[in-house]
């Protein structure tokens, strides 16, 4: 089966979100799909897993799987388990280097640049972060 | 609370919240296409088109640095902003226009008294009571100070309602005790606690009180004189003036003793490289060029509060929030924290279940500025077991119209949330 692309998902995201005419909707996007987010197993929620926001705490676990990098992760806040829905489709499956060239415009492209503001709460900045440090350090590793 | 008679007579004496709006312009737009309901007061109060006036004013019609220009601007600058240290002495009832000390903001305020009346007098051993309800600002200067010290910072504590316990505190005052610095009006819980008590009873040991007055000062009365406090500190930014400028008020006995906080022009009386002397208090406090344009506004704010019915507006906000906190408390899993018979116009509140920063992103798509999280105030939430509230903090220009739409909102994200 042939690996579908980072941008290709980011377009089919912002096209999903070009059906959405108000912010309200597209919270409760959002929220829906951090309900639907599967449940990360308690042995991953621990401290060096947690990315720690001001209003909200995320836990990332990563694993390597025939060089590609899966995650999963939690939070306490449901849009924020969202949001890492959203960045764990975009950016979950996908190679080491793919994950670090991934420039994430589908963020600035759904209407979210004016809710990064709010990255200090959410923590959404750290997380993409996060992510690509898993990626940088599995890619080490790996030319190691 | 009762109002006091303490707010000055008003100039308009009928209070009209509708008519009272127009003055504000930011209320009159559209948050994500719904009226913007802003109930974050307690953050940063909105600004009367009068403060906006007088800015843009002062920078357009006579801009030009104080105190040292013989030329026509200067005077009339330095004229304008002279004038607002006795205005604001006047407000809050100071002896005289001396004890006021323009400082950036509550938040400079303490960290100012905490470098040199605190450094002066606080030694090793030594100890400075807080209570548990502070802000961090109110906590980490005087950290910082104990730190340097080797002193220790003691806290009185509070019950499950945000009521301070008096008698714990009594007990913690004694010889080593070297300053009690106390909120007036709690940030996070609304709490209004019995200043003029804890002042006595510090006094009784001839233990000077620093009042953290950030909430109270566009709310309620303020009477230095009749509170005796020795140090008193608010922002302009809650009080319907700019960001930037603040107030330290502080007994002239205390300012005259005290060493200066930063050094630098209008501080000095003379310089040399032998020897700098001194200006007078509050210039002493003051170095650098002050912030002229901030100043003057905050005036333009002292002007407009008093020209409101003050006991009408205090009552109607009293009355938002007892509404709001009862339509609150009749929502399934809704439970108010700060719940002390003595409240200003804030509500906190949890949902249990829910994560507060998900039901405030709800509102906000809605139009409805609250705030999240632990307003800065870690060690209350801490006591209360919670990682942070929801809350709506009302000022005079709310309605109760846009208390509804909070609560319709609330109910919405309970079902969505749950």
């Amino acid at each position: 089966m042939k690996t579908v692309t980072i941008s290709e998902i980011e377009n089919e995201i912002i096209g999903e979100f070009e059906l959405f005419d108000e912010w309200t909707e597209k919270y409760e996007y959002i929220i829906e799909l951090g309900q639907k987010l599967p449940v990360l197993d308690e042995k991953y929620k621990i401290e060096e897993n947690k990315i720690k926001g001001c209003q909200s705490s995320v836990w990332l676990h990563s694993e390597v799987r025939e060089g590609k990098i899966y995650f999963e992760a939690d939070s306490d806040s449901t849009f924020v388990k969202g949001e890492i829905a959203l960045l764990i489709r975009v950016l979950s499956g996908q190679k080491p280097q793919d994950i670090l060239d991934a420039q994430l415009g589908f963020i600035d492209a759904i209407g979210f640049r004016q809710h990064l503001a709010m990255t200090r709460a959410n923590g959404l900045a750290s997380m993409i972060k996060q992510m690509k440090l898993y990626a940088l350090a599995h890619q080490s590793q790996q030319t190691a | 609370m009762k109002p006091s008679p303490a707010f000055a007579a008003p100039k308009h004496q009928v209070f009209d919240v509708l008519e009272l709006r127009k003055d504000f312009p930011v209320l009159l737009q559209k948050a994500h296409g719904k009226p913007l309901i802003y109930f974050d007061n307690a953050a940063t109060s909105q600004k009367p088109q009068a403060v906006i006036h007088a800015l843009t004013e002062y920078y357009s019609a006579y801009n030009a640095n104080i105190h040292r220009g013989v030329h026509f601007l200067s005077q009339k600058a330095s004229q304008a902003f002279d004038d607002v240290r006795g205005k604001v002495a006047k407000f809050i009832h100071a002896a005289t226009e001396k004890e006021i000390v323009f400082v950036r903001g509550t938040t400079e305020g303490i960290n100012l008294v905490a470098a040199t009346f605190g450094r002066m007098n606080v030694k090793e051993g030594d100890e400075i009571v807080v209570s548990a309800m502070e802000h961090h600002s109110n906590i980490v200067p005087w950290q910082i100070l104990c730190e340097e010290k080797k002193a220790i910072l003691k806290v009185i504590p509070m019950d499950d309602d945000g009521v301070l316990d008096i008698n714990a505190y009594a007990s913690l005052l004694n010889s080593k005790t070297k300053l009690v610095s106390i909120v007036h009006t709690s940030n996070s819980l609304g709490t209004i606690n019995p200043v003029k008590e804890i002042i006595n009873l510090a006094h009784q040991k001839g233990i000077p009180v620093m009042i953290d007055a950030a909430q109270a000062i566009v709310h309620e009365p303020i009477d230095v004189h009749d509170l005796d406090c020795d140090f008193l500190a608010f922002s302009g930014h809650k009080m319907l003036g700019p960001t930037g400028i603040g107030v330290l008020y502080g007994k002239l006995q205390h300012l005259e003793s005290m060493p200066p906080y930063q050094g630098g022009g209008e501080m000095i009386h003379s310089v040399s490289f032998k020897q700098t002397t001194y200006n007078e208090v509050p210039y002493k406090f003051e170095a650098g060029t002050p912030n002229i344009a901030d100043v003057i506004a905050l005036g333009t704010a002292i002007d407009y509060l008093n020209s409101l019915d003050r006991h009408a507006a205090l009552n109607h906000e009293l009355g938002l929030m007892e509404y709001a906190s009862l339509k609150l408390s009749e929502l399934e899993g809704v439970k108010l924290i700060g719940t002390a018979p003595e409240k200003a116009s804030v509500v906190s509140f949890v949902i249990i279940g829910l994560n507060a920063l998900d039901v405030g992103m709800y509102l906000d798509t809605m139009g409805v500025a609250v705030r999240t999280g632990h307003h800065c105030t870690e060690p209350v939430m801490d006591r209360f077991g919670i990682p942070g509230t929801i809350r709506a903090s009302f000022m005079f220009y709310n309605t109760y119209a846009e208390v509804d739409v909070l609560i319709a909102g609330v109910k919405k994200a309970i079902d969505l949330l749950k």
